[in-house]
Formats: structure tokens, sequence, C-alpha cells
């Protein structure tokens, strides 16, 4: 049995700063007090938010239950908090395709992802490596708005369902 | 504690390991059936003999089979293969157990997925009681840590439940080879059966992830197979983990359940993260109410790691 709260990974944390002096400094004391190792800071001075703010991008290493520590003491010192892990703004889906994606015409296939699924293409790999006769896979990077994963990835699964194509989809919603 | 007499139908793997590791967790077995042979002794039977008896002649001894389970005992254990739909014969063994108020401990899934409601039925009707903690994750104790929660205070269960699915993959994603290749290896070497059917096709794991919702729903829905949803792993092409490599996933064959449902079906996952176990480990998450996320591990498969899980359950019906 583990309590260690899961291996060390990578986590972002987008913060919008009021500005002022000490506003960084006040933002990231918090991480290390929780234990957090900053790992790098994207302060983008001079692009303001629509609020007036300036976004800054921290990257922090450590296990995923101390990240939320991290993100409750960071609201409870009074710093906005845009996006931390799963609450972002424009979420993330990678998906992978498998089936005969060539013969059953991927540029339909995703142009229907994209107006049907509501979701945007980011990236696309695709590996064929035996030619159009045999199976192929893809990976499909998307953006979907906040909390609609879950919809997106039914519509997603209904389009490959049409062309026999198989989804392989990451675990959903709150569980990664 | 206290020693129970133990009857054991079946001499399958499980079967014979509960036989030889019984005298160690201090109980007594008073008899022994396989499908079509019994040995029964009242003061316990000579272990050592009846397993080289099977092993020797396929037979356990000169009795009925019916006699075993007619006979004098304290826990019934049910350790014979796992059928669906009626999940005979097991669901009768469990039955004549209870009608006898006796305790019975399945290590067989096929009754607890497929007639949950009734066996509970039965156990409600019986001074005896039911425990299957072997039939989910092998060694690993699932059923005991929510039944110590409370089933109300795990709100979902995920993870890896078949092992020789996780070894196909984990194969695949490490050597680069394609399916067809890894499942010949792996019936080399005895991790994947010569029909791996049951397996590779995600039912053994629906199995466990069924049994895991109808005890987290506690009473109020019953599950069986098919209220699964279940996609297996003999479609995946070696290129499908290679693009979830480069991306830093990998692809698990993973079974969710909640209390309103379950599926099975190869997932993207971190390549780091606690459910990409590899080899035949198993691994559960239990996410739960008030203490964030369980992971527990281990060997979720094998004659002595089912035993263990069989042997503890007779222990604490007996305590």
């Amino acid at each position: 049995m583990s309590d260690t709260g899961g291996e060390v990974q990578t986590h972002t944390v987008r913060l919008e700063l009021v500005d002022e002096p000490g506003e960084l400094l006040r933002a990231l004391e918090p991480i290390s007090e929780a234990g957090g190792n900053l790992l790098s800071i994207y302060h983008e001075r001079g692009n303001l938010t629509p609020r007036g703010h300036i976004p800054v991008e921290v990257d922090i290493s450590c296990a995923p239950t101390r990240f939320e520590t991290i993100v409750e003491s960071l609201r409870e010192a009074g710093v906005n908090v845009v996006q931390a892990g799963s609450e972002r703004y424009d979420e993330e889906l990678v998906v992978i395709l498998v089936g005969h994606l060539v013969d059953t015409d991927l540029s339909d296939t995703l142009k229907q992802i994209e107006s049907c699924a509501d979701a945007s293409l980011t990236d696309l790999s695709l590996s064929a490596p035996r030619g159009r006769d045999e199976t192929s896979s893809a990976r499909l990077r998307l953006k979907t708005r906040s909390g609609t994963n879950g919809d997106a990835l039914a519509k997603l699964q209904e389009i490959a369902a049409d062309k026999e194509l198989q989804v392989i989809q990451p675990l959903t919603e709150a569980s990664q | 504690m206290s020693g129970a007499r133990l009857c054991v139908l079946g001499a399958g793997a499980v079967g014979r390991s509960v036989v030889e590791l019984a005298e160690e967790y201090g109980h007594t077995v008073t008899a022994v059936a396989d499908s079509s042979s019994a040995v029964v002794d009242p003061d316990g039977v000579d272990a050592e003999a009846v397993l080289q008896r099977k092993s020797d002649e396929g037979v356990v001894g000169e009795a009925d089979p019916d006699d075993a389970v007619g006979g004098a005992y304290d826990v019934l254990v049910e350790a014979t293969p796992t059928t669906l739909g009626d999940a005979e014969p097991g669901f009768s063994h469990v039955k004549q157990g209870l009608e006898r108020d006796k305790h019975v401990v399945l290590a067989n899934k096929g009754p607890v997925a497929e007639r949950y409601g009734e066996l509970r039925e039965l156990e409600a009707d019986s001074e005896g009681k039911i425990r299957f903690e072997a039939t989910v994750g092998g060694a690993i104790p699932i059923l005991s840590t929510i039944e110590d929660f409370g089933p109300t205070h795990i709100t979902a269960a995920r993870g890896v439940l078949n092992g020789t699915a996780n070894f196909i993959l984990s194969r695949m994603a490490a050597e680069g080879l394609d399916y067809e290749h890894v499942l010949a290896e792996a019936q080399d070497l005895g991790v994947a059966e010569a029909d791996p059917t049951f397996d590779v096709e995600g039912i053994d794991a629906a199995l466990k992830f069924v049994i895991l919702s109808n005890v987290l729903a506690d009473g109020d829905q019953e599950f069986t197979l098919e209220d699964a949803v279940v996609d297996g792993i003999t479609d995946i092409p070696g290129t499908a983990l290679d693009l979830a490599a480069e991306d830093g996933r990998t692809i698990r064959l993973i079974g969710e359940s909640t209390p309103e449902g379950v599926s099975v079906g190869p997932r993207l996952v971190p390549a780091d993260g606690p459910l990409s176990v590899t080899g035949t480990l198993n691994i559960v998450q239990l996410e739960t109410t008030h203490a964030g996320r369980l992971n527990i591990s281990g060997r979720g498969a094998g004659g002595p790691e089912t035993a263990t899980a069989v042997l503890s359950d007779v222990s604490r019906l007996v305590d």
C-alpha cells in the first residue's frame, strides 16, 4: 500500500499577479514552503491579461498530493491561480486512433472531430509503417473547453465508430 | 486464532495451494473435491498424499464430490473454474454450503459477478457468511480495504486487474514487438493460457470490476458482465504504443468501477504514473471520500497468492 502521494511529476501552475513590487516573491513563497521544487518561472512582463494582471507560469516538480496542497496554500495566500493541473480553462485531450485511418479519409475524420466534438486539433502524429492496407495509428492532441472532455470523448467515439476506428482514450475526469 | 475445518472444492492451482497452505494458517482440510472425485476425512486429509494423487492420477480420492459438499466442515472453499451466465456449478456449491449454514469463501468469480443478488439473499437466510477477497486481485487486499473504509466511503475503483494483458502491453511497449509475438512469448512463459480469450478480450478484468461495482453499490444496484462496457487489447498495434511513448504515455488495460457502472478497455496513462505497472503486476486505485486516493498493488494471480487471500478470508470468518 502506498501513502507517498504518488510519483514525483512536473506540474504547471498559471498565476495572474498584480503589477506591484514583491508580488512574485509572495506567490513563490507558498510553493517552497509546501515542499515544491521550483523548476522554472516564466514571468510574462509586458504581457497583460484582459484584467490588467501579469501572467506567470510556474513549473513545479512534486508528488500529486503535495501539488494539491501547494495550490490550496497559494489560494489561501490570496494568489490568483488561473490554471492548476486538471482545472485548466483550456483542457488538453490526447487520444490515439487505431484502424484503417488512411482508407477512411483521415482528413475528413479530423474535420468531423473539430466541428462535432467542439475541439481544436493542436498536434497530429501518424504512424502507418506497413502502408495503407494495414492498421495504422494516429495520436491526436486536442484542446477542449474546460469541463467538456467527457462530451468531446463521447462525440469522438461516435465519429470513430462510424468508420470502425478504435479510440484509445485517457482516463476521464478527475482520475488522472 | 481458532482453526476451521475446510471443504475445498476445485483442485486447480488455487484449490491445491489452499490444501497445501491450510495447516500453516491453523486450519484443517476435511474434504477436497475436483469435478469427478473427492476425499473426505473428518480428522483432516493428508494434504501431501492428496496433492500427489491429483498430480499422478488426476483424481483426489475415491469418494464422490457430493460427499465432500455434504460432509463435516465449517467453511466451504469454492475454487472451481469461473463460468459465466448461470455460474454453475460454483453457484450451486455456494448455495448448498449456505443452506447448511456453513460459511463460504469464493475464489471463483462467476457467482459473485453474475448472480450477486441471489448470493446475498441466500446469505441473508443462512447462519453462514460469504467472503470473496480472492476473486479480485489475488493476494491484494482490495475488498477487505473497501470493507474497512465502508463502501459508501469509496467513490470509485480503477486499475489493472489482469496480469496477462498487462504483461503483453508492457512487453509490446518495451520491446517494440507486435501483439502476436508477445502473446506467443507469454504462452511459452506460462503467463498466457493456450486460449487467452478471457484475458486479452478483457472479460477476466471485467468480471473483477463487476464484482467491485457490486460491492461499491452495496445493494443499491446489481451488476453482471452484461452491464460492463468491455474492450480488449487484441487490435492494438505496436505503432499505438510507440505514439503513446513519444508523448510520455503508455497503454494499459484499465478497468473502472463506480456504483453506477463498469468499463474495461485500453487506456492512455502516464508512462511513469502509478497505473503503468509492468509485467504481471496488478494495481487498484480507490478514490475515498475523505482520504484521497489509495494505490494498492501486488500479485493479482497465481496459486499460492490467491490461496493467501482465501485463507485470510477463512480466518476472518472463524476468528
